[in-house]
Parts: structure tokens; C-alpha cells; sequence
């Protein structure tokens, strides 16, 4: 019975008692991006990769439908509006000139993406001049303030929900350095006045405006001349910002679809050092297997959802029964009962809090000391002051005298032995890359380990390899080196690859996206002349001349009889004129021995009942 | 099958020496068996005491000798007495010599394992015809005719008395022999605890997960097997029990079968048969219904294969990213060039620092590929070949970049100081688990999990007691779960010293306040850093960024600002409303606590900018009423100066130009100051 959804991407006997790391969203994110569709930003372009012109308008829709198809991935709560201002058609809740806010059917206007809005926004660019149109919404001598507007409607669409629980955010695509240029005097200062303190209110409310500007390449994008202000920009900030904000678009493009969580503490744990001094710490899962959202069972005849019900019957009188509270094990010829509050009891070892036991030198924890993901502990003074202090100086001596703690986690679904290694805080171009803090190994016991380099072990000296064989393998080593390799460069392709998938099938598109996989050797890179020499020349050094890949191999016993049998059946099975038989109906008269020579010798699995294996066969012959 | 069936022979010592250890010996011998009981319910066992008071074996009888050799039981299918005999072993009290008997029917398949518990500390007797290493040569030759595994546990706990160092040494020389010449295994334990953990108590057979090519690059290949390493033991997976069948029924499984029914959300009362279901995934709100033929088309479908993306420097791997349990790379057994490779890699890459990353499609048909650090394992051993531990590492989609403050950015009393900062380093230095010259403590091969352990002998219990309670953990087992008293009492000064440096407390602000203590701001992001309005009223607790301090009142320090900054929140309306209130107040305050007019000039210019505030906000019959008040109130106390300040800042009611909701007439206006002013004359 299928009921896990996902088996699919498990590995072999990994089981679902993860329930400690378990993540839920939490806050939602409600983001408007607003689109300056004014005729500037359809007549200036910008030249793409392939060396084509694109104008400012199809980058700023084409990186929202970018940026969509992710989000409906990775943060499946958060909201989005879309909205155009400087159109010459109007749609909007306030019936504001020149704002158009785009949405399809059964949709709000802010709301969760769906497929279809996705669908029809991947296409706005040629209906735009029909159904929306691009006007200049600020010309002088009107009192018209299409980005007061606008501003005004992303504001009005924001309105919901509470800014503790959402992070509201209007991102605003321009190419208009200074919207109110073409106004002069009075009428100027007046519109900067009332749109900046639009923006103000808004700011006010908990929303952040972002900008992202575009720029032709051989002008610049000043933001000095208007937007400093309204995003409140100043010194340094302002002169990082167009460099930044030039990234910030790239990123929105090429993200990956990579489901998102926020920043959450898993538990609150007091890790006890020694003589009733204990100190506060917080767990964080930093690193999870990612595995593709949840299965939805669907009847297949009408795609309504369905629901599984569970009922326990008892096996020997056929009753119907509540969820039996009693457990039971076989032993020593009766069944021994555990109650549910017993087991717990009996895996309650310890008290839910860590105790440190002492340190050991790193070198002690083994490369086979390990089990699962490991937790990220960081301490907090929120409930115990001086947590903070204490864990800085332990972690400050572990880093210097390159020890580890072990320590005793007292779980109470799974009570271990962890090692808590302090890691430093990296800092690459100004990101953090490896937060300060601790990490939490959960220790195998001696049962989870595993003596299996002695199963093959001998009475005998065993081959080893000399010094020259070894120096020719550090300079292959030395050829075949990643440099700058780090952890999570690689995405998943197999998840990857679901995620193209589904968004083909749901978007209804008609070609399968091809997912890169990153994840296969460097073809180009293992072919350079310097690398397959030094590969030569290991292979020369340990295998000799003449090495036969098969040769040097005992075939195994069951191997051979494997082989044998299936020589046997191809022999065998020549007797037979099946073609004749199939078309005859007379397989189904013939023994599943004789039905098995047919299998074995065209390398076709023998396993299934008499039926399948027919079936199998007809299916081969292609009948 | 052979290979499941198992003998095992116990060979324990039960001389006083071993006394003191002896109820641990008798649990981790029951353990052994107990698990035997469910797991491996054919296996053999059989048990021989030696330095036991009586003599009762066959080569006495056959051939004399042997004597304190007692056979508790002969080899034979485990079953529940044997847990029964073994939990109260007889305490010896003669010194006893260890000498090997063959127990083992020579025609018995499967594996024969044989495990000696003893101290080792007793010495041997001569035996009557050459010497005892020739003795102890010819028993391990005829262990390795019979395929005999051994191992050796010697318990070094107690060490006490003037130990016989002669005896010792010629014991570990004798034991070491049994190593050198036959497939034996020594281990020196030195606590109780560590010797719950020397033997496995269940034996699993290794299976392989992969076989073939460990591909460096298309021409290059070596064969390797794949093992598990670790593996997590879990508790056994008991059934539901029901208690409906009557209790004379003596044939009741008492088993419940589970089943499973699929009803449509929207009408219960429809059961949708299995194989009609459809697996659905969210696309955002909706579910995008996928076949499996569907998927079976277009799913990801990687070869079976392990190759060689590279090496890379080991600083680059961080021991944190390992995700789960962890396999071992052996060359193909047998295949002796390709035990070379391996070797010469592994000794490459522990000489170098280097460890290689592969990328592994385990089976054919697997959907997913894991890609994993290869680290060396070099083996001191000579009959051990050399092979590499392999650890999956996380995809990028796998890491969440979650931000965490750096410690350097909390504030200063956050920060340990010198003294503290030595007496942690003392502290990690003293409460040393590896300590010299000492065995390691707590090392996790020898380490047994104490709530399995505790299960066992709560199913121990039971099957005697129905009611039996769940047993506390014994001496031993506290050890894994509690720190070591003795351990504890030799670093005392450390943790003492330790302890005196740091003060903790509970935080008393607690209740008060529900935000969060550190307000973590992710690095790197553009979010506008606060709208500039401040206040002295609030006193900023931030540590590195500064909130959002929002102005809710009228301080004293800055009353026109935090007018103003109140005036333009637009978060709820009836902040205008407060800050015009607040603002009357306050100059009323000032007026009424004015002595000789010292505070005119800044009741005036509050005035001045509720007046500007109520024209931007439209509200002049707020203003205005406040003007007519203080009008009324100066004519009554007859501050006379202070009419002379507003008209120098030509201060008079918001007129109907002004504001369109004014009544007043710019007339009306201009003249409101002079009509209110007291006559001087009058």
C-alpha cells in the first residue's frame, strides 16, 4: 500500500520519525511589484546575451514571470499583485488614471499566484497595447500623478493582512530616473511633495518600496534625482545602490526553485554544563534533505481530492475497534504488552536537556561518527542572561584548543550522544557563509556501527599500494582538483527536474523543460591532455600493462550458474516455435518452466504469475 | 541458508578478579541472547564458564585436565532459559586458565563465532608438552580450520592490587597470537560501561549496496563494493495488540490489521477504490494532478554508475554538512589490483589533505542521485585492505541560509573577558574525555544505547512480571546518560573556577516584553533601515540595528518633532486626533506652569506648529478652539506678554482659505488677536 508521498525520493530504509525537524511556513510575504509601462520603457532597450535588443518593459515583465514561476515553488503563501502604471487604460479599486492592475479570473487582486495567472502574465507583452495600452501619466499642465497613483494602489492592495505577519513589499521597475521632469515650478515641488509623502504613509503602514531600475547601458540611472529620497537612501548606501540593485535583478531571474523556509528555532534547549550552571540555547535545522511538497491523493475520474481513513480491525474476531492503545513483541513464546506511555517512559533516559559530559580532541570524531543531519545550536539570553557570554568563551576555546563536546541529548524520541563542534563564522564578499556557532552530530552507538572493513579481511598481508603508486595518484590528484568546491553547488537534479515538470504540466506548456544535471563529471574538463595522462599513468602504476577489466575478477559461484542457465535456455528455448504458439493461443498450455526459457533467454525478468509471464512474452514478440 | 544461522559460544571468566564486573558480564550476555530470541531465533549458543569452583567438561573426562572448567551450556538453539542462567553466573573462587574446547559440531554451517570475556589476570598453567605460545598456536590453527571468528574483550576496569605485570603481559602476548594467527579480535575495555558496548549485540549481515565501477574518469575503473558503515539500530517495530479475542481463545493472534479507506472530501459517503487515486501536487494553490505513467515518462532517470566529480581540499568539506548515515568503499575482495588502487588513492589523499567528491546512482532505476565526499581510511592493520568512508553531502536546495548575528556585534557585556575567557579554555582543557595515556571515554563503538538497553530488560521484566515497571538505568548505562562522577571530581577546580566566572540569571524583563531579545536583521538586505523619526520618550534596546521607534507621544525634549512625526502616521487616523490632543496639553502645561512668562516663547511655538499641522490635516476648528482656550484663559490670569508673542508670530485663526472647513472669514482672522487682547486701559 502506497501511503508515503514521499518514497519516491527516499533512500532505502530511511524512516519518517523525522517529526523533530519538521518545518512549517511562517510569515508570508505581499509583494506588489508595480511596472512603470510609460513608451520610454518600450523604446529604450537594452542588448541581451543573445546580442538581440530588449526593451526595458520585456526585461522588467520577463524577470516578474521569472521570479513568479519560482515563487510558486518556493513560497507558496505569499501574495502578489501586479500592476502597471502611465497606461492609458484603467482598472483598479480606486479608479485611479493610468494604473492598471493586471489579474485573471478567480483570482484577488493580491493573491497567491495561480497557474492561470502565470499562464496569461507570460503573455501580457502581446495584448499589452491592446487591452492596457502606454501613456505618459505626468505631462504638464495636468494635475495627473500617475506614480502617485500607482503608489497609492499598491498601497490600497497591501491593505490586508497585518504587517507583524506579512512582509509587505512594493518593487517598483522604472526606467524614469526623474518622473516629474517634464514639470516645472510650483507644480513640480508640489507632485514630489504629495508622491513622497504617499510613499511616506506607505512606509508608515509597514510596506517597503524597493526600486529597480533599468538603464539604457550608455546612461546612468540617477537615483539622486528623485528616488534617493522616497527609499531613503544616504551617503555610502547611495552610491552602492545601482550596483546592487543591477544584481538584485539578475538574482530575480535565475533563481533557483528551491523551497523556502524561514528562520525558525526548532527547540529551545538548556544545555547544563556542569554544577547546576546551565545555559539557554535555540536549535535551527540549517541543513535538510529537500524533498518535493506534499502528495494530494486525487480521484482520477473527477480530480477531487480525497481522504484517507484509517480503521483498525481486530484479526481474530473481525471487530471494528479504536486505535489499540497496547503494543505487543513476541518473546520467549508469549507476547509481551507494552502501553504507549510505557514505551515513552522507557525512552525518557534523560531529561529533554543537553549535559555536557567533557572534550575531546577532533581528531576523535571518526568520518563514520555520523547519522544523520546534524543542528545548529546558537544561544540566546532571552530567557537565561550570560547564556551568551558563556557559550562565546566555550566556543572561542573549543576553536583554539581544536576540541569538540560531547555531550548527551536527551530527546525524548531519540535520546543520543552528540558532538557539539564549535565553527567559526566565514564571511565571503560580504555574505555569511558559515554562521557562528555550533553544530550537533548525533553519535552512532556501538550497536549503529557497523565492523564491515573486517569482513573481508584475511589471515594474509593484504595488497597495499607502494610509495610510488601512491605519488602517482597524489598527482593525479593534483590534475582533478576542485578548487573553490563548495558544499551545495550542486542542485538537486532529480528535484529539480519534478519542479520543470509540474510546472510544464500546470502551465499546460507543450515541450518538457531539459534540466541541466549539474551533478555529472566535467566531461571537457577530464578530457584535457594533462589529466587523462596522469590518469594513464596511475592506471599503469597500479594495474600493470596488460590489465583486463573482466580478467583479474573470480567470477562468483551464483554468477557462473546464472550464465549457465541462461545458455541452457537459449539453447532450450530454440526448440520451441513460439511465434507459432503465441498466435495459436497456446502458451497458456505450456509450463511456467518452459514459459521461463522463453524469459531467460531474452534477458526478460522471470518473476509474476503464469499470466504475467505470457503477457511478458507477448509483449516481447510484439503481439 | 547458512548465512542466517549463527553459533555463538561464550566463554566467560568468572575468577574473583572478574567479580566486581560480573553483572555487567551477565547483562550484556543477556542482551546478546535476547536479541537472539527475536531476531535470530535459530541461532546456536553455548556457554562455558571457567574459574569456577566444580569441573564439569568432556575433555576432563576424556582426556583429565582442564579443571574449573565448567560448560553451563552446551551449544544449542537459543530459547529463554538460557537468559534465565545467565543472569546469575556463579562466582568462581579459584583462578582459572582459559584454554579453548571444541564445542562445535564439525559439521555445523554457518558462521561460529566465539567470544572470550576475561581480565586476563590469572596466570596460565604450563601445559605438559611444549610451551604456551606453541599451545596457543596450535588452538588458533585449528580455529582457522574450522572458520572460527573470535573475539577477545579484556576488561581492564579493575585494575587494583599490585597488578601481576608479568601474568599481564604474557596474557596480552598470548591473546595477541589468536589476532596474529586466525581472524581474532582484541579489545581492551577499561569501564563497565565500555564493556556494554564491546560486543554487538546483534550481528546483522552485511549486504552490499552497490557493486561495480568507482569510475575516475571513461578509462579508468575500479571495482569496488559498497557497504553500510552506520546504521541507525531502531527499537523493534511491535505490533497493535487487541484485546477483543476472548481470553480462553488460546490459538488469538491478538493482532490488528490496519485498513485503509479514500472517500472524497466533498462527499464522505463515496469510497474511491486504490487504484482509481491519482497522485496530486500543489502548484500553488492548486493541485496539478500526475499520472504515474506520466511520470514514468518524463522522470528523471540517472544510470547506475559512481564517478569522480574531483578532489578537493578537506578544509573545504565542513564536518556539519555530513547528511546521514555513512557507507564504506572496499576494492572488489579478491580483486587485488584493485585493492592497490584504492590504497594508493586513500594513502594519496591522507598524505595530501584531500578528500573526492562522487556522485552515485546506487541502483538501476533509483530516481534521485546523492552526491558524497569520499574521505580516506587508511588501515593500521596489515590484513585489513585500506578503503574510504563515504558521506552524503547536501544540494543546494538542502542548506538554508538562514543569518545569525556574528558574536563580535553583541554588545560588550556579551563578551567574556579575560579571566572568563581562561577559565573556559582551563575548562575544555580539563574535563578531558581522551585524556593520555587513558583509554577514551564514551567512545562511540564502545557505547550502547541506553534506551534499547533499557527496553530489553524492561521486556526481560515483563515476561516475568506482567506489571513490571519500566527499570531505572543502572550504573553503567548513567554514565552515557549523566557525567561521570569521578571525572567530575578530578576537574572540580575547573568547573569550579569556571563556574565563579560567569553569573547567569533569569531574565526578569521576561514576562514584560514579548519581542524577541535579538532582533536579528539578515546582512545584505536593502530593507530601508527605519523612517528617521526619533524620540527621546523611548529609549532604543536594539542591540545592532535600530528599530523602528515609532513616536506615540509628545515628549518634553522635543515636543514639535514628535508632533510632527505623530501627525504623519498613517497607520491608524486617530493618531491626528492624539497628537492635536497631546500638543493642547502640553501648552496648556506650559502656560499654567509659566512663571513671569519664561515659558511664552515655546508655548508660542507650539503653537505655531499645531497650527501648521491642522491646515496640512484639514482639522482649523481643532486649532481654532485651542487658540479661542488660550485666549480665554491669558485674559483671565492676564499675561498680557503673551499676546504680544503671538502677534510678533502673526499667529490668528486658520481661516476659510486656509482650510476649506473654517468658518472664519480672513476678516474674522486678521482681527482675532487684537479683539481678544485685554484692553490695557480697562
Amino acid at each position: 500500500m502506497e501511503l508515503d508521498p514521499d518514497d519516491v525520493f527516499r533512500d532505502d530504509d530511511e524512516e519518517s520519525d523525522n517529526e523533530f525537524y519538521q518545518e512549517h511556513e511562517a510569515t508570508k510575504e505581499y509583494v506588489v511589484y508595480l511596472v512603470d509601462a510609460s513608451p520610454k520603457m518600450f523604446s529604450t532597450t537594452c542588448p541581451a546575451e543573445d546580442q538581440t535588443d530588449e526593451t526595458h518593459f520585456h526585461i522588467a515583465v520577463s524577470c516578474i514571470a521569472q521570479s513568479l514561476k519560482t515563487q510558486i515553488i518556493n513560497r507558496l503563501y505569499d501574495e502578489v499583485a501586479i500592476c502597471f502604471f502611465n497606461t492609458r487604460k484603467k482598472k483598479n479599486l480606486q479608479d485611479l488614471n493610468g494604473v492598471f492592475v493586471f489579474n485573471v479570473a478567480e483570482r484577488e487582486q493580491l493573491d497567491r499566484p495561480t497557474a492561470r495567472f502565470i499562464k496569461e502574465f507570460d503573455h501580457i507583452e502581446e495584448s499589452f497595447e491592446k487591452e492596457i495600452g502606454s501613456q505618459y501619466g505626468i505631462v504638464s499642465g495636468s494635475r495627473e500623478n500617475s506614480l502617485y497613483n500607482a503608489l497609492w494602489v499598491a498601497q490600497g492592495l497591501l491593505r490586508k493582512g497585518s504587517s507583524k505577519t506579512a512582509d509587505k513589499r512594493i518593487l517598483l521597475f522604472t526606467n524614469e530616473d526623474d518622473p516629474f521632469g517634464s514639470i516645472k515650478g510650483a507644480a513640480k515641488n508640489d507632485m514630489t511633495r504629495t508622491t513622497m509623502q504617499r510613499a511616506k504613509d506607505a512606509q508608515d503602514l509597514g510596506i517597503s518600496i524597493e526600486l529597480l531600475p533599468l538603464s539604457p547601458p550608455d546612461e546612468e540611472f540617477k537615483v539622486s534625482h528623485f528616488y534617493a529620497d522616497m527609499i531613503g537612501l544616504e551617503g555610502d548606501d547611495l552610491a552602492l545602490f545601482m550596483p546592487s540593485a543591477g544584481q538584485k535583478l539578475e538574482d530575480m531571474k535565475d533563481q533557483l526553485r528551491k523551497r523556502m523556509f524561514s528562520k525558525r528555532i526548532v527547540k529551545r534547549i538548556s544545555f547544563i554544563i556542569a554544577n547546576g550552571l546551565s545555559i539557554e540555547l535555540n536549535t535551527y535545522a540549517l541543513i535538510r534533505p529537500t524533498v518535493p511538497g506534499a502528495i494530494t491523493w486525487l480521484d482520477s475520474v473527477t480530480n477531487h481530492p480525497l481522504k484517507t481513513e484509517r480503521s483498525f480491525i481486530c484479526a481474530d474476531t473481525g471487530a471494528l475497534m479504536q486505535e489499540p492503545a497496547k503494543r505487543f513483541q513476541p518473546y520467549k513464546g508469549e507476547n509481551i504488552k507494552f502501553s504507549v506511555q510505557e514505551l515513552s517512559e522507557i525512552k525518557r533516559v534523560s531529561t529533554g536537556h543537553l549535559r555536557l559530559h567533557g572534550f575531546k580532541p577532533l581528531s576523535y570524531l571518526k568520518d563514520y561518527h555520523n547519522l544523520r543531519p546534524s543542528t545548529f545550536v546558537f544561544p540566546s539570553d532571552k530567557e537565561v542572561v550570560g547564556s551568551t557570554c558563556i557559550f562565546i568563551a566555550l566556543h572561542r576555546s573549543m576553536l583554539r584548543l581544536n576540541r569538540f563536546a560531547v555531550a548527551f541529548y536527551g530527546n525524548p524520541s531519540n535520546p543520543r550522544l552528540v558532538a557539539l563542534v564549535a565553527q567559526d563564522e566565514i564571511v565571503r564578499a560580504g555574505g555569511q557563509v558559515e554562521p557562528p556557532g555550533m553544530h550537533m552530530i548525533y553519535l552512532p552507538y556501538s550497536d549503529d556501527i557497523r565492523p564491515v572493513e573486517e569482513l573481508h579481511s584475511d589471515t594474509d598481508a593484504v595488497p597495499r599500494a607502494s610509495d610510488d603508486e601512491v605519488k602517482k595518484a597524489a598527482a593525479l590528484m593534483k590534475r582533478i582538483d576542485l578548487k573553490d568546491f563548495s558544499v551545495c553547488q550542486f542542485a538537486n537534479p532529480s528535484l529539480q527536474r519534478h519542479y520543470a515538470v509540474l510546472q510544464a504540466l500546470a502551465l499546460e506548456e507543450d515541450d518538457m523543460p531539459e534540466i541541466k544535471d549539474e551533478t555529472v563529471p566535467d566531461e571537457e574538463g577530464m578530457a584535457r591532455p594533462g589529466v587523462v595522462k596522469a590518469v594513464e599513468e596511475f592506471k599503469l602504476s597500479v594495474y600493470g600493462d596488460n590489465y583486463d577489466e573482466e580478467g583479474d575478477v573470480k567470477v562468483s559461484e551464483a554468477s557462473r550458474k546464472r550464465k549457465a542457465a541462461t545458455e541452457n535456455a537459449a539453447k532450450e528455448c530454440a526448440n520451441y516455435d513460439w511465434a507459432d504458439l503465441a498466435d495459436k493461443g497456446k502458451l497458456k498450455e505450456m509450463t511456467v518452466q518452459e514459459l521461463k526459457l522463453y524469459l531467460m533467454a531474452h534477458n526478460l525478468s522471470t518473476t509474476g504469475r503464469k499470466e504475467t509471464l505470457i503477457s511478458r512474452i507477448l509483449t516481447h514478440m510484439g503481439k | 541458508m547458512a548465512r542466517t544461522r549463527e553459533a555463538l559460544l561464550l566463554l566467560l571468566d568468572v575468577s574473583p578478579s572478574m567479580h566486581s564486573v560480573l553483572p555487567d558480564v551477565e547483562k550484556l550476555c543477556s542482551r546478546l541472547i535476547q536479541k537472539k530470541l527475536i531476531y535470530g531465533k535459530n541461532h546456536e549458543v553455548g556457554v562455558i564458564l571457567f574459574g569456577t569452583e566444580e569441573t564439569e567438561n568432556e575433555l576432563t573426562k576424556e582426556v583429565g585436565g582442564y579443571e574449573h572448567v565448567k560448560v553451563l551450556q552446551d551449544i544449542k538453539v537459543v530459547d529463554g532459559h538460557l537468559v534465565q542462567s545467565l543472569k546469575h553466573l556463579p562466582q568462581g573462587t579459584c583462578a582459572g586458565d582459559y584454554m579453548l574446547i571444541k564445542k562445535y559440531g564439525e559439521t555445523y554451517k554457518g558462521k561460529k563465532h566465539l567470544c572470550l570475556i576475561t581480565d586476563a589476570l590469572c596466570p596460565l598453567k604450563d601445559p605438559d608438552v611444549g610451551t604456551k605460545e606453541d599451545q596457543v598456536s596450535t588452538i588458533a590453527r585449528q580455529m582457522v580450520a574450522f572458520g572460527l571468528r573470535m573475539k577477545n574483550i579484556v576488561v581492564r576496569a579493575s585494575l587494583s592490587g599490585e597488578p601481576h605485570m608479568r601474568v599481564i603481559i604474557e596474557n596480552d602476548n598470548l591473546l595477541n597470537i589468536f589476532s596474529k594467527k586466525s581472524s581474532a579480535k582484541t579489545l581492551f575495555v577499561d569501564s563497565t560501561t565500555s564493556l556494554r558496548g564491546a560486543r554487538k549485540t546483534r550481528d546483522i549481515s552485511p549486504v552490499t549496496i552497490f557493486r561495480g565501477d568507482l569510475e575516475l574518469s571513461e578509462k579508468m575503473k575500479i571495482k569496488v563494493w559498497v557497504y553500510k558503515k552506520t546504521g541507525e539500530e531502531k527499537f523493534p517495530t511491535l505490533k497493535k495488540y487487541s484485546d477483543k479475542a476472548p481470553s480462553t481463545d488460546k490459538f488469538a493472534t491478538h493482532e490488528v490489521k490496519v485498513d485503509y479507506e479514500y472517500k472524497s472530501v466533498e462527499d464522505p459517503s463515496k469510497v474511491v477504490p486504490p487504484e482509481q487515486r491519482i497522485k496530486g501536487y500543489r502548484y500553488g494553490p492548486q493541485v496539478v494532478p500526475i499520472s504515474s505513467a506520466e511520470w514514468e515518462a518524463v522522470k528523471f532517470k540517472p544510470e547506475k554508475s559512481v564517478k569522480l566529480l574531483g578532489f578537493t581540499d578537506a578544509s573545504n568539506i565542513l564536518r556539519h554538512y555530513y547528511m546521514k548515515d555513512v557507507n564504506l568503499f572496499i576494492a572488489e575482495p579478491g580483486n587485488s589490483r584493485a585493492t592497490v588502487a584504492v590504497s594508493a588513492l586513500a594513502r594519496a589523499m591522507k598524505e595530501m589533505n584531500k578528500v573526492a567528491i562522487v556522485r552515485c546512482v546506487w541502483r538501476q532505476g533509483q530516481q534521485s542521485v546523492v552526491v558524497g565526499v569520499l574521505t580516506p581510511n587508511v588501515s593500521e592493520k596489515i590484513n585489513i585492505p585500506d578503503s574510504f568512508y563515504f558521506n552524503v553531502l547536501p544540494f543546494a536546495e538542502d542548506v538554508r541560509e538562514f543569518q545569525f548575528p556574528s558574536f563580535s556585534k553583541f554588545p560588550v557585556s556579551w563578551q567574556p573577558n579575560e579571566q572568563q575567557q581562561e577559565a573556559a579554555d582551563n575548562l575544555v582543557k580539563m574535563l578531558d574525555l581522551a585524556p593520555s595515556g587513558k583509554g577514551e571515554i564514551l567512545q562511540p563503538e564502545l557505547t550502547p544505547n541506553p534506551a534499547l538497553e533499557r527496553f530489553y530488560h524492561h521486556l526481560e521484566l515483563k515476561s516475568e512480571h506482567q506489571d513490571a515497571a519500566p527499570p531505572p538505568l543502572d550504573d553503567s548505562l548513567k554514565k552515557i546518560t549523566e557525567p561521570d562522577p569521578t571525572l567530575l571530581a578530578e576537574s572540580q577546580s575547573a568547573i569550579d573556577a569556571f563556574c565563579g566566572q560567569f553569573v547567569i540569571k533569569e531574565n526578569p524583563k521576561l514576562k514584560k516584553s514579548t519581542r524577541r531579545f535579538l532582533r536579528e536583521k539578515p546582512s545584505g538586505s536593502d530593507e530601508p533601515n527605519g523612517d528617521g523619526s526619533v524620540s527621546d520618550a523611548q529609549a532604543v534596546n536594539s542591540m545592532e540595528s535600530k528599530p523602528v521607534v515609532t513616536v506615540d507621544k509628545i515628549g518634553d525634549l522635543t515636543p514639535i518633532q514628535d508632533f510632527e512625526a505623530m501627525m504623519s502616521r498613517r497607520d491608524c487616523p486617530d493618531w491626528v486626533d492624539k497628537a492635536i490632543e497631546d500638543m493642547k496639553n502640553k501648552i496648556f502645561g506650559l502656560l499654567e506652569n509659566s512663571n513671569e512668562g519664561i515659558n511664552y516663547p515655546k508655548a508660542v511655538e507650539l503653537l505655531v506648529a499645531l497650527r501648521k499641522g491642522c491646515i496640512l490635516e484639514q482639522e482649523p476648528k481643532q486649532f481654532n478652539d485651542v487658540l479661542e482656550k488660550v485666549c480665554k484663559i491669558c485674559r483671565k490670569r492676564n499675561f498680557s506678554t503673551f499676546f504680544d508673542f503671538l502677534m510678533s508670530k502673526k499667529l490668528s485663526l486658520i481661516s476659510k482659505s486656509e482650510a476649506v472647513d473654517s468658518d472664519i472669514t480672513d476678516d474674522e482672522a486678521g482681527s482675532f488677536i487684537v479683539k481678544s487682547q485685554p484692553k490695557h486701559e480697562d
